[in-house]
């Protein structure tokens, strides 16, 4: 394989670069309200699963932010592809898929770990300081790429900016909400719990909340995610082959 | 360079191309005109590895573009129709991309750059983001771009739509350079003045189908040298001549109004298919 995925990933980091302020303040801006309402709002007293509120809902955040702005490559792809038409450019290039998929996968993941590490930051500074050890930083990532590769073979299926948008509310918004990120799982009736196991963003959170509070998160959640993201990863080069007419 | 055999295109119901066949020697300037709609664009697009034929073959350099399709773009530079540069990022960014994904080496890259800036003249807008360029600029943009990796085959695809008259002649002027530097182009257009002044040789297509493919002059001498449009009524009637003389005897025949002019390609395509090219 040639090195021409760098390219494909050398230009979604300039166009980050020349953003990064914009992109910061975004970043920044749901978490912090997230933590200022469920935080200060719900008061530092609120014992969830024998933790401190906040230190369970930092590690939620996280795996929300890994799946969230891994996802998000989905709409430069959309934007490059029926506003700027840069897509053709990489069509016309003497590239592979594969090598396509892993430039805009690898750049979707790097997007996630930056406003990953703004989620910690933020957490710190209301002192929030837990365990970002190999574990949590593993099912980090692999998260991100379930969700980057996810991205891209939606990005060359849908059709216009609005079907994007329409990704976006029905697949992303509720596993955001739905996965463990803010709320314990225990909390639901069984059969919501077992219908939960079949997302990857639930096996994720849990996973980097073992990680940061120090235990052991349980490696069944990594071998689920590398799956999926292999599976994604495919699906995504299907589709950008696909997408050639 | 380039050959199509029996080239087929269906979206659903509607056949976009119905069987081309034609070749382009290494070095030609040819233009493929025809109304919106006609299947230039997607000619170019299949050969480009955008979209995938129904049948026939498309190669390039002797390369099928299905069979061997990384092997066939690394021979071919391609200037769409529309603009599709990176409007956040520099010319020079732009440039960058374009070497890499061609698998170029960096200080290659960085020598091509210098070269193309000054042959497109755009050398003091290196670190321009794309986003200030005026549109003649970023067309001679996409053209430096296309020729970054030293293609053998230059699609140009309506390269001069949408700019002004005097713009459109600087592009001229480049692509009779690129030619005249051994690269073989591919133009289309919809502008008729375009392919007489540019092209070595022209196809006529229509509805999918080459209707006429000869160079401009003997397409022309086959209608005759001199042309007389005869004007009646909300009617206009053409009629054409092998010498001057005898169209104005034709012309003083006749006394309504008329104009008499030289033969031109839109009276080839007109004659052809019964329509007009834009």
């Amino acid at each position: 394989m040639s090195r021409a995925w760098l390219a494909v990933y050398l230009r979604e980091m300039l166009i980050l670069r020349r953003r990064f302020f914009r992109q910061l303040f975004s970043w920044s801006v749901a978490p912090l309200l997230y933590l200022i309402a469920f935080g200060y709002g719900m008061g530092r007293n609120v014992i969830v699963q024998g933790v401190d509120y906040l230190d369970f809902l930092i590690p939620g955040l996280a795996a929300m932010t890994s799946m969230t702005q891994a996802f998000a490559i989905g709409s430069e792809i959309n934007i490059a592809r029926f506003y700027w038409h840069i897509f053709e450019e990489f069509q016309a290039a003497p590239m592979s898929h594969v090598e396509y998929v892993l430039g805009e996968v690898l750049a979707g993941v790097s997007r996630a770990v930056l406003a990953g590490l703004v989620i910690i930051g933020l957490g710190a500074s209301f002192g929030v300081v837990l365990t970002y050890n190999a574990y949590f930083w593993g099912a980090f990532v692999l998260n991100s790429l379930v969700f980057s590769g996810l991205a891209v073979a939606l990005a060359m299926l849908v059709k216009s900016h609005a079907d994007q948008a329409f990704m976006n509310n029905f697949i992303i918004t509720p596993m955001a909400f739905l996965g463990g990120t803010f709320f314990p799982l225990a909390h639901l009736p069984s059969w919501a719990q077992q219908m939960l196991q079949f997302l990857p963003i639930t096996h994720a959170a849990s996973a980097m909340r073992d990680a940061a509070l120090g235990r052991t998160p349980d490696p069944f959640a990594y071998v689920l995610l590398a799956a999926l993201g292999a599976a994604a990863f495919a699906g995504a080069v299907f589709t950008v082959d696909r997408a050639r007419d | 360079m380039i050959d199509l055999v029996e080239l087929r295109k269906h979206y659903k119901a509607l056949e976009a191309l119905k069987g081309v066949s034609l070749r382009v020697a290494s070095g030609e300037l040819f233009a493929y005109l025809g109304p919106n709609g006609a299947g230039k664009t997607t000619t170019i697009r299949i050969l480009t590895g955008l979209t995938r034929p129904s049948g026939g073959r498309a190669l390039i350099g002797g390369h099928d573009v299905e069979k061997e399709p990384l092997k066939a773009k690394r021979h071919q530079g391609l200037v769409p129709q529309h603009i599709n540069l990176d409007a956040e990022l520099t010319v020079e960014e732009n440039l960058i991309i374009h070497g890499r994904l061609h698998r170029m080496a960096a200080s290659d890259i960085r020598s091509r750059i210098d070269d193309l800036l000054g042959y497109v003249g755009l050398e003091e807008r290196r670190t321009s983001l794309v986003k200030r360029l005026s549109g003649g600029m970023k067309r001679r943009l996409m053209i430096a771009r296309a020729l970054l990796h030293r293609p053998g085959v230059l699609f140009l695809d309506e390269p001069t739509v949408g700019l002004d008259p005097a713009i459109r002649r600087r592009i001229w002027s480049l692509i009779k350079k690129i030619q005249q530097d051994g690269v073989t182009v591919f133009l289309t257009t919809h502008y008729i003045e375009e392919a007489e002044f540019l092209a070595d040789r022209v196809a006529f297509i229509d509805e999918g189908r080459i209707v006429a493919l000869d160079t401009p002059r003997r397409l022309m001498d086959g209608l005759g040298q001199w042309a007389i449009d005869v004007y009646r009524e909300n009617d206009m009637v053409t009629r054409y001549f092998p010498d001057r003389e005898s169209a104005r005897r034709y012309a003083e025949e006749h006394r309504d109004g008329y104009t008499l002019r030289r033969v031109n390609l839109e009276d080839v395509f007109l004659t052809y298919t019964g329509k007009k090219v834009a």
